[in-house]
């Protein structure tokens, strides 16, 4: 790591420094390098910083295990600073000057978006751990988190079904996961037999603080009469404002419950949750499933970062998933080639943190079951339903008519975008 | 534990209330709202338990006179036993079976089910209440007898509530609440079973009107049985029901008379509907203007805020300092710190926070002024580059200290919360205290600037820096204190941010921005242009935003800030006179 060049790698580099690594990087040539990229600063950081150390988490334990294949893991911490144009640079210096062996980053899906060319060009190997709006399937990319039918339909069939609700609030932050997530979720909705004047769509700016306005149109357009809910895509530390504002204006989940889809215990355990009792959390795990695999996983993540305070959450779980999965390819092919990993990849088996077992499709996604739950006063989450069993991750939703003859298989097709209509592979085209 | 606290809020909201009096109904709707506004504080009180909604959830000792001697045929042991293990719809289906039995302890066990705070003993099969209070030991009760449980030590697990069950408990208990001693109470519990009205409870409130002697309780159940005689089949009902409903504001009145307007085959009623509803959207139209306005008031506050300082850096000496918005970041910090220090007086640390904001940052300001932009006065572009870089060592400094998280300054309890002026226009404190906080911070800047000597100086050095240096004003110190003036209320502003939004590093760029629109905008040196330039794009972007959404209706204001300057480059107020040829 190269010092002196700004603040920012200065800064990056006493965190290394103090993390104990920079000892490990003289003997660069033995390890196997992990890269994490991450935002640590930046409107994004109160997610992400959380997934680097879960990274450095497992790359500790993996080490006290004896490492992979007889080397030690070394990890490799960037910044990409919550800024989408930067994640390209740095996933670009990962790849091509630190050489890692394997990526687990990004959050925001504009970031993937924007390492995605840099992965495909480069043959990168990336593991994305974060529940996103599908309409995708890189051969260099592994998708540990959700897909929509393994979020967002299921929390809006729960609200339907179990909740009675009839009107609809989309609100979002204005980026790609968000619109899409809407697109997907309007014609779903629609087919459902939702009428145009029961949706109502609203995008906010990345960082968006004055909500007001907003939330009092949510009011609005919930006291027509019929139960009302919202569908929150909201990210980052927008949230913050937004739950208040909602507690300011006494909006309680009984009447507008507000499920959310990227507020999670991470994100609940830095504000005041009193308000937000009832509203609920759409993800694959919570913190409070009560199984012994989950109970020593809480207990590890505790006294890694050495705060009992700490939670953890379902993107941690993800990455956690795609780091298993990693490490038993590589024991699996003996190798940790990109090419030979991303062939070995499909079809292997791991237990997930609910007491149950995530399998990697073909299409690069995962089994996963689905949680809904209801944000309690201590800022854990009770579930109150779930799937019976683990729900497969579908790349291109069956919603939009566009993607709906669309299949992602890179067993057999050798293909992220197998049109089934055409029989044919449209490439570089997401 | 209804207590009655009178905040100088509570007053200025009955003199508001005044302003608003129109018709007599509304008259007797707002003293109705009067006792509702005194509960408020109270309910404030409770805040840590955040679903305590009904004023005295906490009271036990509530007689229910159903309950003889003679055993119910269904004991409340055997429907409370099963409950730990029961599903969410067999709950809400042993809470209605409570209610119908009416056993001497059901109020406090459906309170206490609501609250979160009843257990079950697996291994003792008892259900228990564990009731929790701040700085006090927990305290265990029986809940079939009601008994104290002295020196329990047991393992007992939480019986969980969804959604569905809390509303389905709220309703139950405001069943008992109907013959509560305190007409707080029932009026709570008339209000609860308004929103969910079905036929059983109709005539048991049709029983308590009769004997009812409270006004406003009085009031709220003849709305609460017209809106239910609506569906009536009689149309003389119907008729007489609308007719009451006249001048009512509330959503669920809104909701049926629509309905009523569309629906109704009786042409009498039909157009007395048609009328009532005229009115009501006139009121609803009236009171959504002024919420608009309020919003668009309260954002332009923020502006005001953060703009101010700047308004005299900038506006007042000149210099372009790009560091102002982590001299708020600054402020906001200072803020978390003294909270973190005193963690159990969270109003008493707010105040605080603004005088220590105002030393820190101005400090920081004087350290600015001092060791970098005083050689650099009248070299604008350099002054912009050397600041932009104190921004980001600033930055750095606060992330490295603070780690690059996000820290949550929490708000104190008398700042959280609506105020309601009537059933759909409601303003929430911590806005109204930031509106308020605003004008006074703007009130004594003016003051400072125009009745102090030091606001002589600054004028004098600002608009003659040779005339006065030459009657022996000390320009070094004056420039010095100025921008520790305006940077200091740059860390005042923090203060109030820290109440809004998130206090992080990057808390600053988000206003920058902003902050020199509003000063361009309202005109360079000239603080009431700040002030109305802050406001007037306050509820410009409020009144746009329902239309073009908020990403939208900032590019609008952008671009109407753009072409604006291109007509008028000195902004809202010009200054004119010899003091306008520096600039």
């Amino acid at each position: 790591m190269k010092m002196g060049k700004g603040l920012k790698s200065l800064a990056a580099g006493a965190l290394a420094l103090s993390m104990g690594l920079g000892s490990s990087m003289a003997q660069a040539a033995d390890t196997i390098k992990v890269g994490v990229l991450h935002s640590l600063s930046g409107t994004m950081a109160i997610s992400e910083t959380t997934l680097k150390d879960t990274v450095l988490m497992m790359i500790e334990e993996q080490n006290k295990k004896g490492g992979l294949l007889g080397k030690k893991l070394e990890a490799v911490v960037v910044d990409p600073a919550s800024n989408w144009p930067l994640f390209a640079e740095k996933a670009r210096e990962l790849l091509a000057v630190q050489k890692v062996d394997v990526v687990f980053g990004c959050w925001t899906s504009v970031s993937r978006k924007s390492v995605l060319p840099v992965f495909e060009e480069l043959n990168g190997l990336l593991f994305y751990p974060v529940q996103y709006e599908g309409e995708e399937s890189s051969r260099n990319v592994f998708y540990t988190g959700a897909a929509p039918n393994q979020q967002a339909i299921p929390a809006v069939d729960y609200l339907m079904n179990d909740v009675g609700v009839k009107r609809w609030v989309l609100a979002g932050t204005d980026y790609v996961y968000p619109r899409t997530t809407n697109k997907i979720l309007e014609a779903y909705l629609k087919s459902k037999g939702v009428a145009d004047k029961d949706i109502m769509i609203n995008y906010t700016p990345f960082g968006h603080s004055d909500w007001q306005g907003i939330v009092s149109d949510i009011k609005k357009f919930g006291s027509a009469g019929k139960k009302t809910a919202v569908v929150s895509t909201i990210n980052g530390d927008a949230n913050v404002p937004f739950y208040k504002e909602l507690g300011n204006q006494k909006i309680s989940a009984e009447d507008i419950p507000v499920v959310a889809f990227s507020v999670g215990e991470e994100e609940l355990s830095g504000i005041d949750t009193g308000p937000l009792v009832g509203h609920l959390a759409a993800w694959n795990y919570f913190q409070s499933v009560d199984v012994p695999v989950n109970e020593a996983f809480i207990k590890n993540w505790k006294t890694f970062i050495k705060n009992p305070k700490r939670v953890t959450n379902d993107p941690m779980e993800a990455t956690v998933i795609g780091f298993n999965l990693w490490a038993q390819a590589v024991e699996k092919a003996k190798t940790t080639k990109v090419d030979t990993i991303i062939d070995t990849l499909p079809g292997l088996e791991t237990p997930n943190m609910t007491g149950g077992t995530a399998k990697m499709l073909p299409n690069h996604h995962l089994t996963k079951p689905v949680l809904i739950g209801e944000i309690r006063d201590d800022g854990q989450v009770d579930v109150v339903w779930q799937t019976e069993k683990e729900v497969p991750g579908d790349a291109w939703t069956d919603f939009l008519p566009e993607s709906k003859v669309i299949e992602a298989d890179w067993v057999k097709l050798k293909c992220g975008n197998y049109n089934t209509k055409t029989k044919k592979c449209s490439g570089q085209n997401y | 534990m209804p207590q009655t606290r009178i905040t100088p809020l509570a007053l200025m909201a009955s003199l508001l209330r005044n302003c608003l009096r129109r018709t007599p109904s509304s008259v007797r709707q707002l003293i109705l709202l009067t006792g509702l506004l005194i509960a408020l504080p109270a309910h404030a009180l409770a805040a840590d338990k955040p679903i305590a909604d009904t004023p005295n959830v906490d009271q036990t000792n509530i007689e229910v006179d159903a309950v003889e001697d003679v055993d119910p045929p269904i004991s409340f042991e055997s429907l409370l036993d099963p409950l730990a293990k029961a599903s969410f719809s067999e709950k809400e289906k042993v809470v209605d079976m409570i209610v119908e039995e009416k056993f001497s302890g059901s109020r406090k066990v459906l309170a206490a089910f609501l609250d979160n705070a009843l257990y079950f003993d697996a291994q003792t099969g008892q259900v228990l209440i564990i009731s929790e209070s701040e700085g006090q030991e927990d305290s265990y009760f029986d809940a079939i007898s009601g008994d104290a449980l002295s020196g329990y030590s047991g393992d007992a697990k939480k019986i969980r509530t969804n959604n569905g069950l809390r509303k389905k408990l709220r309703g139950a208990i405001a069943r008992f609440d109907l013959d509560d001693d305190n007409a707080v109470v029932r009026l709570g519990a008339i209000k609860q079973l308004r929103d969910d009205p079905d036929d059983e409870i109709m005539p048991l409130l049709r029983e308590q009107l009769k004997d009812e002697t409270n006004e406003e309780v009085i009031e709220q159940l003849t709305v609460t049985l017209a809106i239910f005689d609506l569906n009536s089949d009689d149309a003389d009902v119907r008729l007489s029901a609308v007719q009451r409903l006249d001048g009512e504001l509330g959503n669920d009145v809104y909701n049926r008379i629509k309905i009523l307007t569309e629906e109704e085959q009786d042409s009498q009623v039909k157009s007395a509907a048609l009328s009532v509803m005229t009115r009501i959207e006139g009121k609803r139209s009236f009171y959504a203007g002024l919420e608009t306005t309020f919003f668009g008031l309260s954002f332009g506050s923020v502006l005001v805020l953060s703009a101010i300082g700047l308004a005299i850096t900038f506006g007042v000496m000149g210099v372009i300092n790009m560091a102002h918005g982590e001299l708020m970041m600054l402020g906001a910090y200072t803020t978390f710190v003294i909270q973190q220090m005193m963690p159990d007086h969270i109003g008493l640390s707010i105040l605080l926070s603004i005088p220590a904001a105002f030393l820190v940052s101005g400090l920081v300001g004087i350290a600015i002024e001092r060791g970098i932009v005083r050689f650099l006065y009248g070299r604008p572009l350099e002054t912009l580059l050397a600041t932009f870089g104190v921004s980001l060592i600033l930055q750095q400094v606060v992330r490295s200290i603070f780690s690059p998280l996000n820290r949550s300054v929490q708000t104190p309890e008398m700042m959280s919360g609506l105020l309601r002026i009537n059933e759909i226009f409601a303003i929430t404190y911590n806005r109204l205290y930031i509106l308020i906080f605003t004008l006074i911070v703007f009130a004594g800047l003016l003051l400072i600037l125009n009745r102090t000597s030091l606001g002589l100086k600054v004028r004098a050095v600002s608009q003659n820096r040779q005339m006065a240096k030459a009657i022996g004003v000390r320009t070094d110190r004056v420039d010095a204190l100025t921008f520790g003036l305006g940077s200091g209320v740059a860390g005042i502003a923090g203060v109030a941010l820290s109440q809004l939004t998130n206090v992080g590093p990057n808390l600053g760029q988000s206003y920058i921005i902003d902050s020199f629109m509003v000063v361009v905008f309202g005109g360079v040196g000239n603080l009431w242009g700040t002030l109305i330039a802050g406001f007037g794009l306050g509820i410009f972007n409020k009144i746009l935003e329902p239309y073009a959404g908020a990403v939208l209706a900032k590019i609008f204001i952008l671009v109407f800030i753009i072409l604006f300057i291109q007509r008028r480059k000195q902004g809202l107020f010009p200054q004119k006179g010899r003091a306008a040829e520096d600039h």
